[in-house]
């Protein structure tokens, strides 16, 4: 990890903003290490989670936003439901991801790919309504440049029915753009 | 007993197993399931990684829906069940919170109807009854009940005890198989990884069949069909991948109640699994 000066990067702000939308009193994390103890992809995390915790109490912006852990934390939520303080620690993971998408950052290393299979995922609902998994595998493996990847798994699925090339649409389809315009103008606002 | 029934997306394609025995086993125990019509997706981790407001948004049109039908509702998938039970419960915290979101959505929510886990519903059936209702008892199995993440966390939304639940062991015994204690019950499959970093799920696939094998189970029961399908179809993975030989077939509860229930096997989809069922289904006769 890089030297950081801590008089240079406090950002209050960001402590701040992570703080209300997380609805999280990120204060109170004493680094016990708990969330990190019982993380079950800690393993593959290049800032533990209450590493990450610590940085935001320090308003270390710039480095929290750019690490891969906040786009792995698989939201199983084991931190939260062991955190001595109370804090809701997978709450304040989504803040970061969702403060990371929302400022344009891209994601860096393993936390491309996720970011890439929401935005198909979320495309998919709006544009079905339900998500049409064929065809949002497809496109993942057609923007990650690997055609073929799991095509036996998909044929095998295809031929025991669990596989299916169309998606059944709401009526309400609409309505559910509706609600994702709605929403990214409320977002705006803020 | 009357339920709003949210299948979700998966159980219409790579989780139909838990949709046709979630049905037919409610059917057999008298509970009446109707769809929620016009039913769109809960968001699930998708959602509410981008944005908080969607990830309220979304489930919010469902509970709406639901609620112009009068009943509570119930979804057999961990993380339908997990996003409708959340925004329902942070909607009718905060009505300012629901008065934004139902702007967003066109339809109001009051926040009237409760959402219920599958496992609630039929565990409210009652066990006594459940075990009247076996003809071929579940002998010869030997379950390590998985639960995952979403239906024990967050606190919230929890059906049972976040390290050490015990709803599945229940039913199961009461249809006559034998549960082990393990340790990894609760532990994340990482299933939303599974898609986009598969190396770093096949890790945690890895574990959570070690630690089953270790305790002596022959099989494993689950009530979430992500959970389902990355512990099926990635079981033949990491034992490719990592020299084991793990032979666990991964049941959902409701397949194996219907079993117990002496249905007829091809409602309860018992032949579409990855890892064969046939092997450890013969020792139930």
């Amino acid at each position: 990890m890089e030297t950081i000066r801590l008089n240079e990067s406090e950002d209050r702000d960001f402590i701040e903003r992570v703080s209300r939308e997380s609805g999280q009193a990120v204060e109170n994390c004493y680094q016990c290490g708990k969330c990190t103890a019982g993380c079950p992809v800690a393993f593959a995390y290049d800032l533990m989670p209450h590493q990450v915790m610590r940085m935001v109490q320090m308003g270390l912006k710039e480095e929290v936003l750019r690490c891969q852990s906040i786009w792995l934390c698989a939201s199983c939520v084991t931190c939260t439901a062991r955190c001595p303080r109370n804090i809701d620690v997978a709450m304040v993971m989504d803040t970061l991801r969702i403060m990371a998408r929302r400022k344009g950052m891209i994601p860096p290393g393993r936390g491309r790919n996720v970011a890439l299979f929401n935005n198909n995922f979320l495309r998919s609902i709006q544009k079905y309504g339900r998500l049409f998994e064929f065809a949002t595998m497809a496109m993942f493996n057609l923007k990650t440049g690997q055609p073929f990847r799991e095509a036996d798994t998909g044929l095998t699925m295809l031929r025991r029915g669990k596989l299916k090339l169309s998606v059944t649409k709401p009526r309400g389809l609409e309505e559910i753009n509706r609600i994702f315009e709605k929403v990214r103008q409320a977002e705006k606002e803020v | 007993m009357k339920f709003a029934y949210y299948p979700g997306c998966s159980l219409e394609t790579s989780g139909k197993e838990y949709d046709l025995s979630t049905r037919a086993v409610s059917k057999h125990l008298g509970i009446e399931l109707t769809e929620v019509p016009d039913w769109s997706c809960c968001g699930a981790t998708a959602g509410h990684s981008t944005s908080h407001l969607l990830a309220l948004a979304l489930p919010a049109r469902n509970l709406a829906l639901t609620e112009e039908t009068g009943l509570d509702v119930t979804a057999p998938c961990a993380a339908c069940y997990q996003r409708l039970a959340l925004a329902c419960h942070e909607l009718k915290q905060n009505p300012q919170l629901r008065e934004k979101v139902n702007e967003i959505t066109g339809r109001p929510f009051h926040g009237k109807i409760k959402v219920i886990s599958i496992l609630e519903v039929i565990s409210s059936v009652g066990l006594e009854q459940i075990r009247a209702q076996v003809v071929k008892p579940l002998k010869g199995l030997k379950i390590a009940a998985y639960y995952g993440c979403l239906l024990v966390r967050p606190r919230a939304i929890q059906i049972d005890d976040p390290e050490n639940p015990q709803i599945i062991e229940q039913i199961m015994q009461a249809a006559g198989a034998d549960t082990v204690d393990w340790s990894h019950k609760t532990e994340c499959c990482g299933a939303s990884l599974a898609v986009s970093n598969e190396e770093v799920a096949i890790p945690m696939v890895s574990r959570i069949l070690k630690a089953a094998a270790l305790s002596g189970a022959n099989c494993l029961v689950c009530a979430c069909p992500l959970c389902h399908f990355n512990l099926d179809m990635r079981q033949l993975k990491v034992n490719r991948l990592r020299g084991t030989n793990y032979y666990l077939p991964v049941f959902y509860f409701t397949q194996l109640l219907g079993v117990a229930m002496g249905l007829n096997p091809q409602d309860l989809s018992l032949h579409t699994h990855f890892v064969d069922t046939g092997q450890v289904l013969k020792l139930v006769g």
